[in-house]
């Protein structure tokens, strides 16, 4: 086999892999959109605080350290434990299903009716409001991330690879238990969404408030379930951005890398969030390795925004966007 | 002849109309300065089809929406199983057995029929968050034991074909009965329904009829409904409210509304001098 085509397989799959993890992030997008029409722009920032505030919990520190300090010119910083990862991802599932609480009680409810560009903009402000909080709370940092989860080189995969091609790919551990936990995500909330009560719920709530309520359906409570659920897929995202690169604010950053994502899968789709982010994954890999060579490279940071501009012109509503249908 | 006790008493066909389950006591209900409503009282008995008529714009709908709790009054009392209910939410008057249509149709347009019926299901459905998050223990024999009375609902209103139709592709005269299938669901003591045949032909307006004399026949539901065609209305029900520009102007069986002075007036017009 040719050199040039296994560097290419190689590529494929790593881009493959990268997708996943832009798919992660679409994915919190999609779900509040899907369920309340909102397009939260405050996504990336929720995984960043999510990230933090797990980060934190696990090594044990004091949150607003600063601020108490200040306050009362002591110097607490540590409580001087360490919580176990499996512990720690819990409280912060309790710290972000709070946010949801706070968010719907002291913002969205009463926005209810409103035009969805004032939504829109609600969560700009609420985008700047969470990093400002986060960093009140955690410090501005970098952090490790360290819930277990394997790194480094597949060794299988090199072998293998190696004997069979006499080339060994260069596949991340990291990169796979990301894609399997996507897959699991995934599968559960579709199944969620499909056969259960609250996920019935969900669907009519986006669908028509008037007759979600004529049925008994308040929307207040799907609302914060919505957002639990947003937050702990910001959770996941975060943890796997985080442990791929460090609990930093560029982590808030990845969600702009979730909006081509979106305009390929559209906006309603959960499959329509994977599909595109593998896309743009594989997309943006092999164009870097095929044409990148020939214009100076560096073609990542834009190939998948060019891409999304051709899919606005020709297909705006996505690969699996549910087409607007009206009966006259 | 009715007397005003809540005795019950057997009709000429044969049902057995129980005692007053809800009652409307003085409702006013103000829009800024425009009273839609103005002072009216009526009350509605257990298993009887109640109409409310009156030309457009006489207050009926609005009427319907006090019913459900869209609309909460300035003034006036709902009496609801012998107790003065408290202003509330929709969604928690749905929860009390209250189930309704809409004049212009709010259906669930993305999901199928099947689903749409199964969300009316939602207030029978007890099982925790986390107990159907992982369809753990009673959610799995929940879901089914649901989805079989959504299953009886369906073939009570012959839409058995269209099960997994996205409710979106069907037409009118379906969509008006998917609506109904979904009020259905909630096996509801007080069934509100706003125009159920409106922009119906002859024929689909004859299978609406029946449908809902069956609901009230099977089910022993009481019905309240709003009703422009008259013939349909003198058909259905057992005593009428009528309405003109928020005041009732009349209240009692269709023979009784048919005769009254005030009525004729206001659906034939009448000069003033």
């Amino acid at each position: 086999m040719p050199d040039q085509l296994i560097f290419a397989m190689e590529v494929t799959f790593n881009g493959l892999l990268n997708g996943v993890m832009y798919a992660l992030v679409a994915l919190g997008f999609v779900l509040i959109f899907k369920a309340s029409g909102i397009f939260n722009y405050a996504q990336g920032v929720m995984a960043l605080f999510a990230a933090m505030t797990l980060v934190g919990i696990q090594e044990g520190r004091v949150p607003f350290a600063h601020l108490i300090n200040a306050m009362f010119g002591t110097h607490v910083h540590e409580f001087g434990w360490e919580v176990p990862a499996l512990l720690a991802i819990l409280l912060t599932v309790l710290v972000m299903v709070a946010f949801a609480y706070l968010v719907q009680r002291f913002v969205f409810r009463h926005l209810v009716g409103q035009e969805p560009i004032i939504l829109f903009m609600a969560t700009i402000g609420l985008a700047y409001f969470l990093e400002g909080v986060s960093d009140l709370m955690w410090g501005s940092e970098i952090r490790n991330l360290d819930v277990g989860l394997p790194q480094g080189i597949n060794d299988w995969i090199d072998s293998t690879t190696f004997e069979a091609l006499g080339y060994g790919f260069f596949i991340d551990n990291l990169d796979i238990a990301a894609a399997v936990i996507a897959a699991i995500l995934v599968m559960s909330l579709i199944a969620y969404s499909q056969y259960t009560k609250n996920g019935r719920a969900m669907r009519a709530v986006a669908d028509d408030h008037q007759a979600a309520l004529s049925v008994g359906i308040s929307l207040n409570y799907v609302w914060i379930l919505v957002w639990s659920l947003a937050g702990m897929v910001a959770l996941v995202a975060g943890v796997m951005w985080g442990s791929k690169s460090g609990v930093q604010f560029s982590l808030s950053l990845i969600a702009l890398k979730a909006l081509p994502v979106l305009m390929l899968g559209g906006f309603t789709s959960i499959p329509g969030a994977i599909v595109g982010g593998l896309i743009i994954g594989v997309g943006e890999a092999l164009f870097e390795f095929a044409v990148g060579p020939l214009i100076g490279g560096a073609t990542e940071n834009w190939f998948a925004y060019v891409l999304a501009l051709v899919f606005l012109v020709f297909r705006p509503q996505g690969l699996f966007g549910e087409k607007i249908i009206e009966r006259v | 002849m009715l007397d005003n006790t809540s005795e019950s008493y057997v009709t000429a066909d044969g049902r057995t109309i129980g005692g007053v389950v809800m009652e409307m006591r003085n409702i006013t209900l103000r829009f800024g300065g425009v009273e839609a409503i103005k002072d009216i009282s009526f009350d509605i008995r257990e298993g009887e089809i109640r109409a409310i008529i009156g030309p457009n714009g006489a207050g009926k709908s609005s009427m319907l929406n006090v019913i459900s709790g869209f609309y909460n009054p300035q003034e006036g009392e709902v009496i609801y199983k012998g107790a003065k209910r408290p202003p509330m939410k929709p969604y928690q008057v749905a929860r009390q057995g209250i189930a309704r249509t809409f004049q212009n149709i709010a259906l669930f347009e993305g999901m199928s029929v099947l689903d749409n019926v199964m969300t009316g299901r939602l207030n029978h459905m007890k099982t925790g968050f986390f107990a159907q998050g992982l369809w753990w223990g009673k959610a799995e024999a929940e879901e089914v034991a649901n989805r079989e009375k959504a299953e009886e609902i369906i073939d009570f209103l012959e839409i058995q074909a269209i099960r997994k139709t996205p409710v979106g592709r069907l037409p009118y005269g379906l969509k008006k009965r998917v609506e109904l299938a979904r009020a259905l669901a909630a096996e509801p003591q007080i069934l509100l329904l706003d125009e159920p045949m409106a922009g119906m032909n002859v024929e689909e307006k004859e299978d609406m009829s029946r449908f809902i004399l069956d609901v009230n026949d099977e089910y022993g539901t009481t019905i309240v409904l709003i009703e422009h065609d008259m013939g349909v209305v003198m058909d259905l029900s057992d005593r009428v409210v009528v309405m003109d520009y928020g005041k009732k102007i009349g209240d009692g069986t269709p023979d009784e509304v048919r005769n009254n002075q005030e009525v004729i007036d206001a659906y034939l017009g009448v000069a003033h001098d």
